[in-house]
């Protein structure tokens, strides 16, 4: 049953855009597929370790400029360029790991903001890297081969088949001896020191990998819209990508996409009935119904009613003994 | 052998262990007994590197402990257990033990991402083993149970299961007992001597006399942060000096 | 040197009201274990309480600060009653989220209100500055650190001297022993609340006629309170003052010396240094326990 869902929802996916009536649409679902990468990427720390990152702007911005930089200035292609802006945001990533190491919950976000502060105030005033408050326009759009891929739809595909990678290495990661270890470092630190999980090294490998992957949506967003600038770093995005995580389910593999989805379609939805700050207020009040009322988000309360009975939360899928 | 040398543990004024040294033989059951603020669970962070001693040296096989993270003690087989119950809540307890298991694989990063048969071979085993050690404690009927939902009994059992499935040579349990009825320590009483069996060396923190003197091989009394007295069970229930600790302060056996 | 002491100042008046804010978290971070990323937003609201008391009902000074207090005080107490009373046995996450969706709803309730266009708030003080020597000072500021110092001592003496701060420090020392003594726990959280989120009203109605008011102001008001809580150490009262007031004086300085553009910056520096290096804090007397 869930396997011919799984097919349902490739096959769909696939050929969406042949089925969508308009470019807008197209363009809806790209964003929903690039916030899907920042939602996965966020969940890998908030819902698998436990620790909050509310800078995770910063990494997204990081891959962004870089990703711009090197097309704009060096006129890069493309791909390097990707490759460097994960590397890039990811060395990001090992740096807040490792300076943050000994700090836990309130702390660790304060950190993570403070961060993200700094990148954006170096973004705004070193003008002559980042063109300042007017940012990087003309960003070149990415090409394969001889096919450039600047159609709405040729960006699709390439969104998609970043969603794929992402879930991939998420679903790889959690499902694994490292997504136990991560599990185990939520739930019970001191004990998962007492059977020998390093928490130095975990604790920076998913800070490593969550800021990789928000590079790559930075990437891809900087290429799409072809234009960056220190917008990037505003708090809404990082807020929308944590109301994303919290309504579909932290610590879930389809949660962070369940929200993402839900909240680029929604917003865009009630566009023509609310302005974007009615629907921030909205967020606001819904991030706290939400702890009162959902706190495990709609996945698990899905899984729940679908499955029947309330299941213990799965650290692996352990074949039957 | 794990072996304490002059381990001392200062908190700014007060001094909670000093000059402690005692050694812990090999497929030995030895035991820590002591009134209440002894300083025996201090000992045991002490030993598996959840404090930072401020003097003294623990060894075991003759390299030092002392200054390594807990983890990185654990993987050197020595593994504790905690005071106050200490599970991991929302997973079950298959997960739990899998879980446990965790130094048995070697699986890395890029492995993991990469690997495919491999891997599933290794999970299949891992829970295979998980198996056993659920059914050497005896919970296979709640396997598959959230860990916080079981009776605090069971959960202590869970506790262990973890500890052994991280392969420890030397087990420290802190005060196994603590809080069980008369039943259930005898369980664990049974538990901990078939894991002596294995040829695992336990040391122990306990309240309970009887408990204490009925499975020990060596018993060591901790007094206001010293060792007072060192030996088989029934020279310690003799020892003056022991029985005057015990009048001193309220009796915590059961 | 005269244009150090300006600087120095300058970053009294400024850390005149970063204690205010300071002192305000440190009592409700550091006492109440409450992660209250809307500290700002209450900052912001005084500020915008101010400037209806004095641009649109043409209050006086005093009046528009007492309003704006009164008014912090009591969304203050409200929120801890409704929200973070129902949730007190949950983990610091949890709250940790609900105040981050009151932050995101006041802010943009502010936006809706007020709109985005920064207001100035009209004051009845000359402009022309007072020379004092070396240095000048124009009245508001003045005047601002007047009261801002009057605001702090009367903060310290409600916490040292009166009964109701008697009961708030024995509750966040040891919550059991006091409610066995019969103070009234509730009560004493939301009046705690209450009175933090005062003084951050307090500081938004001081700072607001001196800058300009907008809805997202508060953003870094939140983020420079931490960096003088975790600076001063958690529940620290006098660190808190001390922190603030040093936080003032080094954005002064960078501003003055390095650049005004990355004034803003200290405070993040502020809170990554300490953290990494002395995670209780420059004043505080013992390890604290993470």
């Amino acid at each position: 049953m869930r396997r011919a869902g799984g097919w349902l929802l490739a096959a769909g996916a696939l050929t969406l855009p042949l089925w969508l009536q308009s470019p807008y649409h197209v363009h809806v679902a790209i964003m929903a597929g690039i916030f899907g990468v920042l939602a996965m990427s966020l969940n890998l720390l908030l819902g698998y370790t436990g620790q909050l990152s509310l800078g995770h702007a910063a990494f997204f911005g990081v891959g962004a400029y870089t990703s711009a930089l090197l097309t704009l200035k060096l006129e890069w292609s493309f791909w390097p360029a990707l490759a460097v802006a994960v590397g890039l945001a990811g060395a990001a990533g090992f740096f807040i790991g490792r300076l943050a190491l000994k700090l836990r919950g309130a702390y660790f976000v304060l950190v993570t903001i403070s961060f993200a502060g700094v990148i954006s105030l170096l973004s705004v005033n070193w003008i002559e890297l980042t063109n300042g408050p007017l940012g990087l326009p003309g960003v070149p759009a990415p090409a394969l081969g001889p096919w450039s891929l600047r159609t709405k739809t040729a960006y699709y595909y390439l969104v998609l088949a970043a969603v794929v990678l992402s879930y991939a290495v998420c679903r790889r990661i959690v499902r694994s001896r490292i997504g136990r270890a991560l599990v185990a470092l939520r739930e019970n630190e001191a004990l998962a020191e007492s059977i020998g999980v390093d928490v130095t090294h975990y604790l920076v490998l998913a800070a490593v990998v969550s800021a990789a992957m928000a590079g790559l949506g930075g990437s891809l967003y900087a290429h799409y819209t072809r234009f960056v600038s220190p917008e990037v770093f505003l708090f809404t995005y990082t807020v929308t990508m944590v109301i994303m995580v919290v309504a579909g389910g932290k610590g879930t593999l389809a949660g962070p996409l369940v929200g993402a989805v839900l909240f680029t379609v929604l917003p865009e939805a009630l566009r023509a009935v609310a302005s974007w700050q009615w629907q921030m207020l909205a967020y606001g009040v819904l991030l706290v119904a939400l702890v009162f009322f959902l706190p495990r988000g709609i996945v698990p309360q899905l899984s729940a009613a679908i499955g029947g009975r309330r299941r213990a939360e799965p650290a692996s899928p352990t074949p039957r003994s | 052998m794990l072996a304490v040398n002059d381990l001392a543990v200062r908190f700014g004024g007060v001094t909670a262990l000093e000059r402690v040294s005692f050694e812990v033989r090999p497929g030995s059951i030895t035991s820590v007994i002591g009134p209440n603020g002894a300083g025996k669970t201090t000992a045991f962070n002490a030993i598996t590197g959840y404090l930072r001693p401020t003097g003294g040296r623990v060894t075991y096989d003759g390299a030092a402990l002392t200054g390594l993270r807990p983890s990185a003690i654990a993987r050197r087989g020595i593994v504790r257990t905690f005071q106050k119950t200490s599970v991991f809540p929302a997973l079950s307890v298959e997960d739990n033990v899998v879980t446990g298991l965790h130094l048995r694989s070697t699986a890395g990063f890029l492995a993991v991402l990469a690997g495919r048969r491999r891997l599933a071979a290794e999970e299949r085993s891992l829970a295979a083993e998980a198996a056993d050690i659920i059914e050497f404690v005896g919970l296979t009927h709640r396997r598959r149970e959230a860990a916080s939902g079981l009776p605090y009994g069971e959960q202590r059992l869970v506790e262990l299961a973890v500890a052994l499935a991280a392969r420890p040579r030397v087990l420290l349990l802190d005060e196994p007992g603590a809080g069980m009825t008369g039943a259930e320590k005898v369980v664990v009483s049974g538990l901990i001597r078939r894991v002596r069996e294995q040829g695992v060396t336990v040391l122990l923190v306990e309240h309970d006399m009887r408990m204490v003197m009925g499975i020990s091989d060596t018993v060591i009394v901790l007094n206001g942060g010293r060792v007072i007295a060192e030996g088989a069970p029934a020279a310690i229930r003799a020892h003056p000096e022991v029985i005057r600790a015990y009048l001193g302060a309220s009796a915590g056996s059961s | 040197m005269a244009e150090l002491l300006q600087h120095l100042l300058n970053g009294l008046v400024l850390g005149g009201t970063y204690a205010l804010l300071g002192i305000g978290l440190t009592l409700i971070f550091g006492l109440m274990n409450v992660v209250n990323f809307a500290h700002g937003e209450f900052y912001t609201l005084g500020a915008y309480v101010s400037f209806a008391a004095l641009a649109l009902a043409g209050a006086g000074f005093f009046v528009a600060l007492l309003a704006a207090i009164v008014v912090g005080a009591a969304l203050g107490w409200l929120c801890e009653v409704a929200l973070l009373r129902p949730l007190r046995n949950e983990s610091i996450d949890t709250t940790m989220l609900v105040m981050i969706g009151v932050w995101i709803a006041m802010q943009n309730a502010e936006l809706l209100g007020w709109g985005g266009v920064a207001k100035s708030i009209p004051h009845p003080f000359p402009t022309a500055p007072l020379v004092l020597g070396p240095v000048a000072i124009a009245p508001l500021r003045l005047f601002v650190l007047v009261l801002a110092a009057g605001l702090i001592a009367a903060a310290w003496l409600l916490i040292q001297k009166t009964k109701l701060g008697r009961a708030m420090r024995a509750t966040f020392q040891d919550r059991d022993t006091a409610a066995l003594m019969g103070v009234g726990i509730g009560r004493i959280h939301a009046a705690t609340f209450a009175f933090g989120s005062a003084l951050a009203a307090a500081a938004g109605a001081l700072l607001g006629p001196i800058f300009l008011v907008y809805p997202s102001m508060g953003d870094l008001a939140s983020l420079k309170a931490f960096s003088v809580v975790i600076l001063g150490g958690l529940g620290n009262l006098p660190g808190a003052t001390l922190g603030g007031l040093l936080l003032g004086i080094a954005e002064e300085l960078g501003a003055g010396y390095i650049s005004s553009g990355y004034r803003d910056a200290a405070g993040f520096v502020i809170i990554i240094l300490v953290l990494l290096f002395r995670p209780s804090g420059l004043f505080a007397r013992q390890e604290r326990i993470a």
